[in-house]
């Protein structure tokens, strides 16, 4: 095993297992405010220190964890659950009309940024996490469907594709038995990478208000509120800043890990 | 005079020996061949001596040119000496050459790296080089873009940058062994002509000993890291010292035992096909263009008859193959197999498809990686309305493995167990497990060395006796297809040119075409005494 | 090649019109009445069908959707629920901050990120390519406003040398707009530059590996001089379609960027009108930026053909 996928998995663990935790237990409550015990630096009492309204960071990242795990998981999930069907549709049909309408779809997709479904369906149906899924999800969706078809065409010219449409099996068949195994790989390493892009993407929209709404912590949220106490306390947006960071880093080192232990010459994409 | 002085090479790449101690010597003005089988070793001498070598690589020993020892010669020189008095051509034209740079901008770069003439003068050389290999500038600007040429005016252009400053030693790595064989007989006589106009050295590496047999002065054999035999050519093919050496000069020449020709009812009937692709559409608004591939083809194989289709890229015998396989539907005419079409209602006629079966090139590709023996050879099962299962299953793969020399405990292995050759003899028993009424040999030997080669098509030869079989055996190199059919089809161009029994053909080909194709393959010549030599003598 | 050109022009209009539809639609579901909103709840059913017949409510929703797109061919963008004032002119007053920081970041990040996956990649599994891919590792993994709000700490609040935030104007001279910009610039720039590094260098390890590099070391270049003659420009390819990717998100960053640094751009605008059911402001902006984005890939595709002559004779 190589040292990035020890490392990246190690720290990924870390986070999910403090999110998973937090729904039975956190340090202290994430929603009593003590403004006496406001802005304090980390101490025994607080490992993290307190925010503005003297609640525990520690336990605020813990909870704020779930939310961004959650938002990008599900936001993986439906560009995977979309994306890779669509992709090894396009690919089975090289040329064809299917393949047309579904890549030019794709091009569409990636002129909207994120943030910018984001914005559109927070202005029509207010803020609030599902937007910040549904905004990530759909832009993962053009993300996986290219790289399915890729790998799906050079496998389709491969010989053993042949070998088995001379078996007589239909496209869909190929597809499903013998086309989506060999890019699981790839779907794998991609599907970190999405992963801890959403990551960041959450934290984005959390913190221009577009994502979880309050009380619900979210990474963001925290960031933004830190904002304004900055010069007074680095450390509230010190923590959870570096705690994105360390996340986002686990993902990727994991995703290189399974990359370099799956098979190197993978293509993946990342934008 | 000796130019070239290797001694004593031996080279590891990441620690694993590579060259065992190769000694040889180039003389100016000669040709030198270095022949032998894949991993041999003969492409890494070639690396070794213009000093491109991958990493991770230890050598010791010398490499004597113009008094230096190319090994210890520090890199700034060694690049001096590359392009200038050491030039190099690679195997594979389509990729040699850099796709966004003109042909033009790549021949001037040899000259202008070294400095040896002002721009405008360099730009001349390149004309008259480009012109001197085949390429006049009419015809062929300097502004011309890789992707504008065929492989063999490719070939050409990396030929061109390698003697633009007339280098006194020309490296050749199979020069030809990506061209269709007319290219190939072309490209072998540049190099011939360079050779002898030049005075300079070529150092011939080729695993084709047909090639070298006409062309070089001198022959040294590799196997397994070593030379194993080196002299004049005519010498060491005449004498043969080496038991290596004439199991690669056998298996060249190897002749099939075919058996007697049977043929009954019709089995396989091709009537008037032709078929279509789209272009690229050439203008905005207009219907796209058509490029017919295969012509107005008329064929038919009747039942036991073994059938070769030969010519060269891109003449429309892959479309044609997956036509009648059923892969592709046909823009014109009727393919029948036992009567019923192959393709019916804008689907693969299925009843028929289980009735033929195609063993591929490239043994490393036609396999899915991630399944075992057993599971790949019974996939055509799935063509059965009622497919064996448990024991007879199993004795079906035993005996379809035990068909093709192999094992019935090999059902259980992964694929990346077994060696090109053996893979070949699996895909084979993946062909043979439905007992199939035809089966389609697409290039299936093209991709083995020669001793492997003529292994499987032994293996071919036997089971066409053994089981009666009926096949077509598709390949671009005429030597091939007769030792193993009774009927040889000649395509070019999207039709079919000569349709006549093997041995008529090879006796006296009728089209002109034919006998470009005949001239153009290189012979072994016939040294009849070594043949009926039964031992060797050391 | 003329035939390229027209063929990207088409599918630019195409993506231009279904990109269009696609905002219009997602507008017109939106939940409740903007006149009304507008008027507050305490307006007279009269006044509110007054404002429908002025804001061209009351037509047919194709009507409107018509009258929206030629109007924004035209430069009229309609008239802002809440101000009521031209929407083009606050568009355009703010896009002169958004765009200028979003170009000024691309041009950073290239900058940046073309010597950076150049020096790693010739020195492939050496110390320095080690440095610049533990460096990039951690530059994705930077968010930027987090980055931007390091770098206000840092460089306005300890060391004083930026303000902490606003813009000046570009009437009160270039280079006061300019020296506003940079911070933003720099904390958007950095995290994209890490993710084209790494493109650069894998894109050029690539090519690396191609039969024309070997053809070019037998010509007699050493390993940098093929490298750059040779290399670069066919490692340009995968770069450019990473650039215009980039585009959008540096876009879509610089709203979330001004919000760290209080900018005047089309961030502020579109978060207002956000809050204040603007829809006609942020529907406006939406387009402009897809509109942004499908042109810049449109340009991509330009210089696709201008690096691959594979391209020019293909129509």
């Amino acid at each position: 095993m190589s040292r990035n996928l020890i490392l990246g998995g190690l720290l990924t663990s870390v986070f999910v297992i403090a999110a998973l935790l937090s729904f039975v237990w956190t340090p202290d409550s994430v929603e009593a405010m003590n403004i006496a015990n406001r802005l304090k630096a980390p101490s025994a009492d607080n490992l993290l220190g307190t925010d503005h309204f003297g609640r525990d960071i520690l336990s605020m990242l813990m909870v704020g964890a779930r939310t961004s795990i959650a938002v990008a998981l599900v936001a993986v999930g439906i560009g995977m659950g979309l994306g890779v069907p669509l992709g090894l549709a396009a690919a089975a049909r090289r040329g064809g009309m299917l393949d047309e309408v579904i890549m030019r779809m794709n091009d569409l997709i990636f002129a909207f940024p994120s943030l910018v479904i984001a914005i559109l369906i927070t202005a029509v149906f207010g803020p609030s996490a599902t937007n910040a899924i549904i905004a990530i999800g759909i832009f993962n969706i053009p993300v996986f469907a290219r790289i399915t078809r890729g790998a799906a065409l050079s496998l389709w010219k491969r010989e053993f594709i042949m070998a088995a449409q001379v078996a007589g099996k239909t496209r869909t068949r190929i597809s499903v038995e013998h086309i989506l195994p060999n890019v699981a790989n790839l779907l794998i390493v991609q599907g970190t990478i999405q992963f801890s892009l959403g990551i960041l993407a959450e934290a984005g929209l959390s913190y221009v208000g577009l994502g979880a709404q309050p009380p619900i912590p979210s990474w963001g949220r925290m960031l933004a509120d830190a904002q304004t106490m900055v010069s007074l306390a680095p450390h509230v947006a010190l923590i959870p800043g570096l705690t994105i960071v360390a996340m986002v880093l686990g993902l990727n080192l994991l995703g290189d890990g399974l990359r370099d232990a799956l098979d190197p010459r993978l293509k993946v994409v990342r934008a | 005079m000796t130019l070239l002085s290797i001694e004593n090479l031996t080279l590891a790449i990441h620690g694993t020996p590579i060259l065992k101690g190769i000694s040889l010597d180039i003389p100016e003005g000669e040709i030198t061949a270095l022949t032998g089988e894949s991993g041999s070793g003969k492409s890494m001498t070639a690396l070794a001596t213009i000093g491109l070598l991958p990493k991770g690589e230890t050598t010791t020993g010398t490499i004597t040119f113009d008094g230096a020892n190319l090994l210890f010669l520090p890199e700034s020189q060694m690049c001096d000496l590359r392009g200038r008095e050491i030039g190099m051509v690679f195997q594979e034209p389509m990729t040699a050459l850099n796709p966004v740079q003109t042909i033009g901008a790549q021949v001037m770069e040899t000259i202008l790296i070294h400095k040896a003439m002002p721009p405008d003068k360099a730009e001349e050389r390149a004309r008259e080089v480009l012109a001197r290999v085949g390429l006049p500038p009419d015809r062929f600007p300097l502004s011309r873009y890789p992707h504008e040429l065929s492989g063999g005016q490719r070939q050409r252009v990396v030929i061109a940058m390698a003697i633009a400053l007339r280098p006194r030693l020309l490296i050749a790595d199979e020069p030809t062994t990506a061209l269709d064989v007319t290219t190939q007989a072309q490209i072998l006589d540049l190099l011939k002509r360079l050779v002898k106009e030049d005075g300079m050295a070529l150092m011939m590496i080729t695993h084709d000993l047909a090639v070298v047999s006409d062309m070089a002065d001198t022959l040294n054999v590799m196997r397994h890291g070593e030379i194993v035999e080196a002299g004049p050519t005519v010498e060491v093919l005449r004498e043969m010292r080496h038991p290596y050496t004439r199991a690669l000069f056998e298996a060249s020449r190897h002749q099939a035992d075919l058996g007697d020709a049977k043929a009954d009812a019709p089995l396989l009937s091709v009537q008037n096909v032709s078929r279509d692709y789209p272009l690229p559409r050439s203008s905005l608004f207009g219907t796209r263009p058509q490029f017919r591939a295969v012509k107005n083809v008329n064929f038919e194989i009747r039942r036991g008859e073994r059938v070769g289709l030969v010519g060269e890229s891109g003449c429309g015998k892959s479309t044609l193959t997956r036509a009648i396989l059923g892969l592709e539907p046909v823009q014109a005419g009727q393919i029948t197999l036992d009567g019923d079409p192959v393709w019916q209602d804008s689907h693969p006629n299925l009843t028929v498809r289980r009735k033929m079966q195609v063993v591929f090139q490239d043994p490393y590709g036609s396999f899915n990686p991630r399944h075992r023996v057993s599971r790949l050879i019974t996939e055509p099962f799935h063509l059965l309305p009622d497919p064996p299962r448990g024991a007879a299953r199993d004795a079906a793969i035993a005996e379809a493995l035990t068909a093709v020399g192999l094992k019935p405990e090999d059902a259980e292995r992964h694929i990346h167990a077994f060696s090109g050759g053996q893979r070949q003899r699996i895909a084979i028993a993946r062909a043979l497990i439905i007992k199939p009424e035809l089966i389609v040999f697409d290039e299936a030997v093209s991709a083995l060395d020669v001793r492997v080669r003529a292994q499987i098509l032994d293996l071919m030869a036997n089971l066409s006796s053994a089981y009666g079989l009926t096949y077509l055996f598709i390949s671009h190199d005429l030597s091939v297809v007769r030792s193993i059919t009774d009927r040889v089809m000649v395509m070019r161009a999207g039709e079919i040119v000569e349709d006549r029994p093997t041995a008529d053909i090879f006796a006296s080909p009728d089209h002109p075409y034919t006998r470009e194709l005949m001239n153009a393959a290189p012979q072994l010549p016939d040294f009849p005494e070594v043949q009926d030599a039964p031992h060797l003598t050391f | 090649m003329l035939g390229y050109i027209l063929k990207r022009l088409i599918s630019l209009a195409i993506s231009l019109i279904v990109a269009s539809v696609v905002i219009f639609v997602v507008v017109e579901i939106a939940p409740g009445d903007p006149a009304s909103f507008m008027l507050g709840i305490n307006a007279q059913p009269d006044t509110v069908a007054a404002l429908r017949t002025e804001l061209g409510l009351d037509q047919s929703k194709l009507d409107r959707y018509l009258s929206w797109v030629s109007g924004m061919l035209t430069g009229d963008f309609g008239t802002s629920y809440t101000y009521r004032t031209p929407v083009s002119q606050m568009i355009a007053d703010r896009m002169w901050v958004s765009l200028p920081l979003a170009l000024y970041a691309l041009t950073l990040s290239t900058l940046i990120a073309f010597p950076a996956g150049i020096f790693a990649a010739a020195r492939r599994g050496g110390a320095g390519d080690l440095a610049v891919t533990g460096a990039t590792q951690l530059g994705v993994a930077i968010p930027n406003f987090w980055f931007a709000m390091m770098l206000v700490l840092i460089f306005a609040i300890n060391l004083r040398w930026f303000s902490a935030g606003g813009f000046p104007g570009w009437d009160k001279g270039f280079w006061g707009g300019m020296k506003a910009l940079t911070l933003p610039a720099i904390a958007l720039a950095l995290p994209q530059a890490a993710i084209l590094t790494r493109v650069m260098r894998s894109s050029l390890l690539d090519i690396l590996g191609e039969d024309f590099m070997r053809t070019a070391r037998a010509k007699g270049l050493s390993s940098r001089q093929a490298l750059w003659r040779h290399g670069l420009r066919n490692a340009l390819i995968p770069v450019l379609t990473i650039i215009g990717l980039q585009f959008a998100f540096l876009l879509a960053g610089a709203i979330i960027i001004e919000q760290v640094f209080f900018l005047p751009g089309l961030g502020r605008l579109i978060f207002q009108a956000i809050t204040q059911r603007d829809l006609i402001v942020v529907e406006s902006v939406v387009m402009l930026l897809v509109f942004a984005v499908i042109v810049v890939n449109f340009l991509v595709d330009l210089a696709y053909a201008a690096v691959d002559p594979r391209l020019r004779t293909r129509t």
